[in-house]
């Protein structure tokens, strides 16, 4: 790509230049903005002549003018009863929200046996040296591409969460991305969090993203777990984008000893959504579970890329990613699994299965080991398949519609990955989702 | 009427070979009749096609069923009707547990007849009742449908899917495979305990081993896709006997059923 900005990143270059004019940031920070836009300005957003960008094409988000969203914006006026349908009910008395991608301190809610944690943004969180040190660390993470590059030029101001030592949440947090129409324009938003987990903390997560449906807009999300020795953290990613949404999220996770992170990716939403997660090993016996289900439908494209990094010995991770496409849908798996030198003892198992509802949906599947080390236990595999004409016919002849067939055995592939899932109210929304893909009233009992 | 179930002339194929090459059949209500046969003689393709297959093409022929054109109807309407059939290879269905799939399939049912639907309360004591019957425990209806089951867990468990739509026509195909002795008893004292003069039972199997607990009132013999001997339960015995080689020499004695009954051997 050329130096030159083109008219297309001219809106994120005015965002730049008006998010620098604020001086309340520290040297390295301001610093580490102007690097990270100079990166973006070189490279540009990536293109599919970029292994891994092969299969997803973000021409349309080049293309279309989006505005990006760095302050709180009033003109993006918050209905409570938006904000209460987004809102899963374990976590209503700790939500934090952010309103295309800007932090909301005033609609968020801290109570309910999470008074303990920390949760600042990062400009009051960077006058704490100890907060500083952690944001700084996950805010200098190379930048893999020129959506984490503008990602950390442009987040404003971003969520630093902390678990004390030995802290248990009581309840699940969620952190709610809404994205509001404002001012007829079409909104990029740079939502960024830090969670620091520190040793023996407990936690739950839920990351959530829903929209207004209307105009075109993108999300560029990026979200960093450092989870010390021995915490456990369970995190949901629930990505319901509008149907005219770009969604394009980076998780980066650091286990430390002996901790724990299950995480589960639901993709339902978006016209276009890539999720890159990676998962960094860098210490004895911690343990992973990257769990993920996508369903799609129309022309609706998803791409996930993961990366499961064994760094050090004695670590376990498992990786069951499923997937449902129906009418033109198209889906890209990319996952990684790295066994580095030295890191024997390492479990790994990964699998993707997709299920095809349709002639032209697709999937792109890749499924990836890379094993530097001579003792180790690691498997893999992919499937791409169909619904079974005898398996139908089974249903159909107890007198069940074939419609309700399709929808029962649909959702008997994706129960796998559902029945993991411990907040009710995300598995009930995915029993419905699931179930009610042909509109038929079949419910799952408790 | 006395009459369940008149086939007439019926050809079947898949992929374009025909398997059923003029099948001729008349089944009364209250009537079990068995289909025998060697490998490959088409006998599980005719309860596919009774149970409308997708896979089976009828090239000619007709089925009538309670004086309706069988053929005409979708597999769930013919379920809806009261055909019912025991698979031989009963599909799992994972995510649905057995009372849910139970009560959903007995519900459709009931909605299609015009009588009452049953909630989940109402539909256990029932499901209690019919799972005695099959000497299936509780813990069975809380588990998704056949997964996990064992080969005779999840013909009993066919045998309670028939015990609770109450069929008027079933088609048991080959149910006795890979059963051992008590589950074979188990599953037969099923059926008959369910069996009455206004139902009709079709017995596909192989061996003559279920119709010693399944007493047959007629023996239908398929060969290459064609009935080539019939009688009364004795032929099931002298089958056992002899085996099925000697009916190559047997010509096709069609049409067997002369005045719509057959006469027995």
């Amino acid at each position: 790509m050329n130096m030159e900005l083109t008219s297309d990143n001219n809106s994120y270059a005015a965002a730049f230049r008006a998010l620098r004019s604020r001086a309340h940031e520290p040297a390295w920070l301001a610093e580490l903005r102007e690097r990270s836009f100079e990166l973006f300005a070189r490279t540009g957003l990536p293109t599919v002549r970029e292994e891994e960008w092969k299969y997803t094409n973000i021409a349309q988000i080049e293309k279309a003018s989006f505005s990006p969203v760095i302050e709180l914006n009033g003109a993006a006026r918050i209905d409570e009863q938006d904000l209460a349908a987004a809102t899963y009910e374990e976590a209503r008395h700790s939500r934090f929200v952010f309103v295309n991608g800007v932090f909301r301190q005033d609609l968020s809610t801290s109570g309910g046996g999470i008074d303990e944690l920390v949760a600042l943004d990062f400009t009051t969180a960077l006058r704490t040296p100890e907060y500083a040190g952690s944001i700084r660390h996950s805010l200098e993470e190379q930048q893999r591409n020129g959506f984490a590059a503008l990602n950390a030029a442009l987040f404003s101001p971003g969520l630093f969460l902390r678990f004390p030592r030995g802290f248990v949440a009581t309840s699940p947090i969620q952190l709610l991305f809404l994205t509001a129409p404002a001012n007829g324009e079409r909104p990029a938003s740079f939502p960024r969090v830090l969670v620091h987990a520190e040793a023996g903390s407990v936690a739950t997560l839920i990351e959530s993203y829903t929209a207004a449906p209307g105009r075109p807009y993108l999300t560029n999300a990026r979200i960093d777990l450092v989870i010390d020795d021995e915490a456990r953290i369970t995190h949901y990613k629930v990505q319901r984008e509008s149907g005219e949404g770009f969604h394009v999220a980076a998780t980066e996770v650091e286990l430390g000893r002996k901790s724990f992170y299950q995480s589960t990716s639901i993709n339902l939403g978006g016209k276009l959504s890539r999720h890159d997660i990676g998962v960094r090993m860098d210490h004895e016996g911690a343990e992973c579970w990257v769990d993920g289900l996508y369903m799609i439908e129309g022309e609706q494209h998803t791409d996930t890329h993961s990366v499961i990094d064994h760094r050090q010995a004695n670590c376990t991770s498992r990786q069951l990613y499923k997937g449902i496409l129906d009418g033109k849908a198209r889906a890209v798996f990319n996952g990684k699994v790295f066994v580095r030198h030295g890191a024997q003892q390492t479990d790994a198992q990964q699998t993707n299965k997709n299920l095809l509802l349709s002639k032209e949906a697709q999937v792109d599947t890749k499924p990836q080991l890379e094993i530097f080390a001579d003792d180790v236990k690691c498997t893999h595999g992919a499937a791409v398949g169909q619904l079974e004409e005898d398996e139908l016919f089974y249903l159909e002849s107890r007198g069940i519609n074939p419609a309700l067939a399709r929808n029962m055995l649909t959702y008997g592939f994706a129960e796998e990955v559902i029945e993991r899932i411990k907040i009710d109210s995300i598995r009930r929304e995915l029993d419905r989702a699931v179930l009610n893909r042909l509109h038929s009233e079949f419910q799952i009992e408790a | 009427m006395n009459e369940m179930l008149e086939i007439r002339n019926l050809h079947a194929a898949i992929d374009g070979k025909e398997i059923l090459r003029g099948i001729n059949l008349k089944v009364n209500k209250g009537e079990v009749h068995a289909i025998m046969g060697p490998n490959g003689s088409g006998k599980s393709t005719l309860a596919k096609v009774l149970a409308g297959h997708p896979a089976y093409e009828v090239t000619a022929g007709e089925v009538i069923y309670d004086g309706k054109n069988l053929l005409e109807m979708s597999p769930d309407e013919r379920a809806r009707e009261g055909v019912f059939m025991a698979f031989q290879y009963p599909v799992e269905v994972p995510g649905v547990s057995n009372a849910q799939f139970l009560r959903l399939a007995y519900n459709e049912k009931q909605k299609h007849l015009g009588q009452e639907e049953l909630d989940p309360l109402e539909f256990k004591d029932l499901l209690k009742e019919k799972a005695a019957l099959v000497e299936m425990d509780a813990s069975f209806m809380a588990r998704s449908v056949n997964e996990g089951f064992s080969g005779g867990e999840k013909k009993r468990n066919e045998i309670l899917q028939m015990a609770v739509l109450d069929p008027k026509l079933s088609v048991l195909d080959e149910t006795d495979s890979g059963l051992d002795i008590d589950a074979l008893r188990i599953v037969a004292e099923g059926v008959n305990k369910l069996h009455d003069k206004d139902k009709a039972v079709i017995v596909v199997t192989h061996y003559q081993r279920l119709l010693n607990y399944i007493v047959p009132d007629f023996v239908h013999v398929l060969s290459a896709g064609r009935i080539v001997k019939e009688g009364g339960k004795e032929l099931a015995l002298e089958l056992e006997e002899k085996g099925y080689d000697w009916l190559k020499n047997v010509k096709s004695e069609p049409p067997a059923i002369a005045g719509g009954q057959v006469v027995r051997a």
